[in-house]
């Protein structure tokens, strides 16, 4: 099935008004000695039934868990069935960017009120229209704060998603910059005075997640305080959205940038991607983030409207001076995530709950559990750390009940032996808990 | 039509003009031939006070919806004051790039450098050239 | 329309949730009101009024499913429908990322295919599927790059970019800390060899090209413009936007490109979403293999494994593995098509350009006559001469004869761009249509250009003011 029109009456007549003879004329500027005879090793067409029937043939060569025990940075929350069916809409999935104002108005006030919602959540007093996840929405964040700040090193917690991490060095390694890291304390949060101490004047910003790899909250407002009192900015991260729904928002802690992955807010975990940068910012640097941004104004008859605004930090038309080079970015699951969070509205702060209730259970009859330990006293919100005698046994145990159990830290964190990351969403019951329980028994 | 090119100023060939204080002190602005070239103006990034900077560097950015342009410091020397009246209304330049427009204030490291600068007649030209 | 905030009443909602089954403890013994947000300011509205609010959104957008969408250099085809289902399939949506990959089997059979056709099609010896998006994938390659000079010793500070290359270039450049120089093009619209020449020393670390360029012409020369890259030690990189051009015609990796990046969201099918998302694969020559980031797919027998264990590796450019679902839907488009339905779609993408440009051109200025690839490049200049109408007032003129406009103002060497770009799924008939609704504006230019500097005319919004919006700010929505 190739989803072209041309019959070939229209072929020949299209060829005869082009002045060609044959297709392959049209070509003719490929130097012959280029010219592929064929594509090697390329399969044959298919028809739709038979692709379908191949793409339902290596689905099922997945395994389907029964439950997904894991978070660390991409989270099973239930979906509304209002959201997929709003999103699926051709009139916005079939667009491109919005570069026609007069034609997506749809797409561009949406926008605009996902960057309202961002800014609302964040505590911040901006938004732009969404990066690559959460992970390169950090880096770029590190990069911009090198350049506002003419320093050249960052500050990295280390209890931040190691991938994070390596994603914020590979960008500062490409740009020239120093990344450090910060050791977390006993209670699994970061330590002021430790932060206070290593941030010296090359220091362009300190980086962290609230809630963090851990799934402990950290005293954000105390950690801006260290990073001001050197001049050091701050940039936020935060692990699961929806925590934002009982959390109180980095922005009102003294943040100067809140970046996360916002793929909680009504987007399939789809192994991996595509996920959801959000990115938000103090109005001063508005003019110097990077990305799209959907600005409200008024047509020439005074009727309010949008558009794709301060364009001139963009790589379109600041070329190699351009704040980023993003270009494509991540809308169609910015526009889920407004559907999904004006379809919670302020049911996000109950769903928040639920799930703190749901890790806390989870949590109370793991320890139960002869061996099992409690790792960090610090505060959570649905993932929590645990030691237990043997942790790569549990997990195939709980494997084999189709059940994906807790993140193991210890590759990562080679201090954090025999450890779990556990993570307990909405979607977790407790007979299932109860369950997983007697399974480890 | 833009502006006349008074002859109680210099300019140089990146259309920044350039007047003489009293106080030895030059006020910096980009001409009005450059703010026709650029259209609606939307922002000014305006160098910091006390920033030293070299004939010929960039020294403030404008901005127009589609377009941005470095302006470029026409003498060397110290900036000693800027027109904050710009970051809350950039338009001034559009509507008055010789007055209420100005950019900077520069205490010039090299009054020298001022020879080199073009007179209102050498700029004339050099506009009617671009233009063709 | 009113904003959702407008339309929010305290009380509403439109997404219950489910009584807790497991105790409830009060929130301040677990978490220390510090920590806790006072506020929570989103809309409340019922599900009619969600449903409604963006039902009438969509229906102010234009998507290829209302209507011919020939914006250059965006490859807008068709996005069909089958694909969507595809990979809305559970199996492929439901599974977590650090699923082990005993779960993940057909996910990770499918990516490494996925990376196999990819890398016949394209003549690379592998393919890393992790970038994001098309620009995403630029900055990987790039990284790359200075990666691979590092590792040989060399300091080389400069990228050469052609002045028709997209801003995405020098941006990714500049990104990795390389200084960015401009190539000229000849006056064919190519590279100029001699500028080329002069500017190709032991500084440079690689030439950015996007072949067919963004004029929609194949550089004729490529294979000198290789030689003389290689010859000082230099790489060559391939924007590969326009590869709607040569699929099944020619390889980049054949044509001497060792680094080139994709987008599948334009030459294989996949929806752009509004502005994403995309997926931009990078594929690269033997030579810079050790390079790719991680984790990279590695096949034992019938097995399939994610490694990170690649010490020349410049990292991850994000979390996870790229995105998957975007992924699916490309793969099930390349195995719909196939081989001999890959270069149908090329040829027919070529044939409906040149089509497009031997209509129009009697009625708009053709700056690079010859024939072209799978876009074409009009100059409004005549026009602005004649009766002052721009480039922009015609494309909002299309608008009301029901066409989202070709891309315009772009690229930047001709002025008053117009950059049609037809791809293969639209039918003689709608070109037709579309030419003579070109042939209709640049007769009302001459007879009427006010109609044509008012338009359009029958959109929700008229012309915005983009002075007001660059001036006074307004990104997030503040009560009054």
């Amino acid at each position: 099935m190739d989803y072209c029109p041309h019959t070939q009456a229209d072929t020949a007549d299209m060829l005869l008004q082009a002045g060609v003879g044959r297709v392959e004329e049209l070509f003719s500027d490929i130097p012959d000695k280029f010219r592929l005879k064929k594509i090697p090793d390329m399969p044959p067409a298919l028809s739709e039934q038979e692709t379908a029937a191949l793409l339902k043939t290596i689905g099922a060569r997945n395994r389907q868990p029964r439950l997904t025990l894991t978070g660390a940075g991409a989270y099973a929350h239930y979906i509304p069935a209002v959201v997929g069916h709003l999103v699926g809409r051709a009139e916005f999935y079939t667009a491109y960017t919005p570069y026609q104002a007069e034609l997506s108005q749809g797409i561009l006030q949406a926008i605009y009120e996902y960057q309202t919602m961002m800014a609302r959540l964040t505590g911040m007093d901006v938004a732009n229209a969404s990066m690559y996840d959460g992970a390169s929405a950090m880096a770029e964040a590190a990069v911009l704060c090198a350049r506002i700040s003419n320093r050249n090193k960052l500050l990295i917690a280390r209890s931040v998603h190691p991938e994070y991490r390596e994603v914020v060095g590979a960008y500062c390694r490409a740009n020239g910059y120093e990344l450090e890291e910060i050791p977390f304390g006993t209670a699994g949060q970061l330590d002021s005075f430790t932060v206070l101490n290593q941030i010296d004047d090359t220091v362009a910003a300190v980086i962290l997640q609230s809630p963090n790899f851990f799934g402990c909250l950290e005293d954000v407002e105390q950690i801006a305080g260290s990073a001001r009192a050197k001049g050091a900015l701050l940039i936020a991260g935060f692990t699961d959205g929806t925590a934002l729904g009982i959390v109180k928002p980095a922005g009102e802690c003294g943040a100067d940038f809140v970046v996360g992955e916002g793929q909680s807010f009504g987007n399939p975990l789809n192994y991996g991607g595509p996920y959801l940068g959000v990115f938000a910012a103090r109005e001063k640097y508005l003019r110097r983030i990077p990305g799209r941004l959907a600005g409200r104004t008024v047509d020439k008859n005074g009727r309010p409207g949008y558009v794709l605004t301060l364009q001139t930090r963009e790589q379109h038309i600041r070329r190699e001076k351009a704040t980023s080079n993003i270009c494509s970015n991540e809308a169609l699951c910015a526009l889920a995530a407004g559907i999904y969070l004006a379809a919670l509205g302020k049911n996000l702060r109950k769903l928040a709950l639920l799930n703190v209730y749901k890790a806390q259970y989870l949590k109370s009859k793991l320890l139960q559990l002869p061996g099992w330990k409690d790792v960090f006293s610090a505060p959570g919100y649905n993932e929590f750390v645990v030691t237990c005698p043997d942790a790569q046994a549990v997990n195939e145990k709980l494997e084999q009940e189709g059940i994906i159990g807790g993140y193991e830290l210890a590759p990562d964190y080679p201090e954090l032996e025999s450890a779990l990351l556990f993570c307990a969403t909405e979607l977790v019951l407790k007979e299932d808990i109860d369950q997983i329980v007697r399974i480890l028994k | 039509m833009s502006k006349p090119n008074s002859s109680d100023r210099l300019y140089s060939k990146d259309h920044e003009w350039v007047q003489s204080q009293a106080d030895g002190s030059a006020v910096v602005g980009i001409t009005d031939y450059a703010q026709e070239m650029l259209t609606d103006i939307v922002f000014v990034e305006l160098p910091d006070v006390g920033r030293v900077v070299a004939k010929g560097e960039a020294m403030a950015v404008v901005e127009s919806v589609k377009s941005v342009s470095d302006v470029y410091a026409p003498l060397g020397g110290e900036i000693i004051d800027v027109n904050r009246a710009l970051e809350d209304k950039p338009e001034l330049i559009n509507s008055d790039a010789f007055g209420e427009g100005w950019i900077a204030k520069i205490q010039p490291a090299d009054p020298e450098e001022m020879a080199a600068l073009l007179s209102a007649v050498d700029y004339d030209a050099l506009i009617q050239q671009e233009k063709h | 329309m009113e904003l959702i905030f407008e339309k929010s009443k305290t009380g509403r909602c439109a997404a219950d949730v489910p009584r807790s089954d497991v105790p409830e403890i009060a929130l301040e013994t677990l978490i220390d009101a510090k920590y806790l947000r006072d506020d929570l300011d989103l809309p409340e509205v019922s599900e009619i009024d969600l449903v409604r609010h963006y039902t009438n959104l969509s229906r102010r957008n234009f998507g290829v499913d209302m209507g011919f969408y020939p914006l250059g250099s965006c490859t807008m085809k068709y996005n069909p429908k089958v694909n969507e289902t595809l990979a809305a399939q559970p199996e492929f949506t439901s599974l977590h990322p650090y699923a082990p990959d005993s779960f993940a089997q057909g996910n990770l059979q499918l990516l490494h295919t996925m990376q196999r056709l990819l890398g016949n099609i394209f003549g690379m010896a592998e393919f890393t599927l992790q970038p994001a998006a098309g620009a995403h994938g630029e900055l990987t390659g790039v990284m790359m790059i200075k990666k691979y000079f590092e590792h040989k010793g060399e300091k080389r500070r400069l990228i050469l970019i052609p002045d028709t290359a997209h801003g995405t270039n020098p941006a990714s450049g500049a990104l990795c800390g390389f200084e960015t120089v401009t190539l000229r093009s000849n006056a064919e619209g190519g590279v100029d060899l001699d500028h080329l020449a002069e500017l190709m020393t032991e500084d440079v670390a690689a030439l950015m090209l996007t072949n067919p360029n963004t004029l929609g012409l194949f550089e004729r020369n490529i294979e000198k413009v290789a030689q003389l890259v290689h010859e000082k030690g230099g790489l060559l990189y391939g924007d590969g936007a326009n590869a709607n051009a040569f699929l099944g015609k020619t390889r980049p990796g054949d044509l001497g490109f060792d680094v080139i990046q994709l987008n599948l969201h334009k030459t294989f099918s996949t929806p752009h979403g509004g502005g994403g998302p995309g997926s931009g694969p990078v594929g690269v020559s033997a030579k810079l293999v050790d390079f790719l980031p991680i984790p990279r797919i590695v096949r034992k027998g019938q097995e399939f494994h994610w490694s990170e264990n690649f010490p020349l590796t410049i990292g991850r450019v994000r979390a996870f593995y790229g995105n998957f679902s975007v992924i699916v839907k490309a793969y099930a488009y390349i195995r719909s098509l196939g081989a001999e339905g890959l270069i149908r779609a090329s040829e027919m993408a070529v044939l409906n350009a040149n089509y497009i440009k031997e209509r129009l051109k009697a009625h708009f200025e053709l700056p690079y006559d010859r024939v072209c690839m799978h876009e074409c490049v009009f100059s409004g200049r005549r026009q602005v001469a004649e009766s002052g109408v721009h480039t922009t007032d015609m494309a909002k003129r299309l608008i009301d004869f029901g066409y989202h406009p070709p891309t315009i103002y772009f690229p930047l060497i001709v002025p008053e761009a117009i950059m049609i770009e037809p791809t293969e799924t639209e039918s003689k008939e709608t070109l037709d249509r579309f030419c003579n609704a070109m042939i209709a504006i640049a007769r009302e230019a001459k007879d009427n250009p006010q109609k044509v500097k008012d338009a359009p005319h029958y959109t929700p919004v008229s012309r915005l003011d983009e002075v007001l919006a660059a001036r006074k700010p307004d990104v997030c929505w503040k009560k009054p």
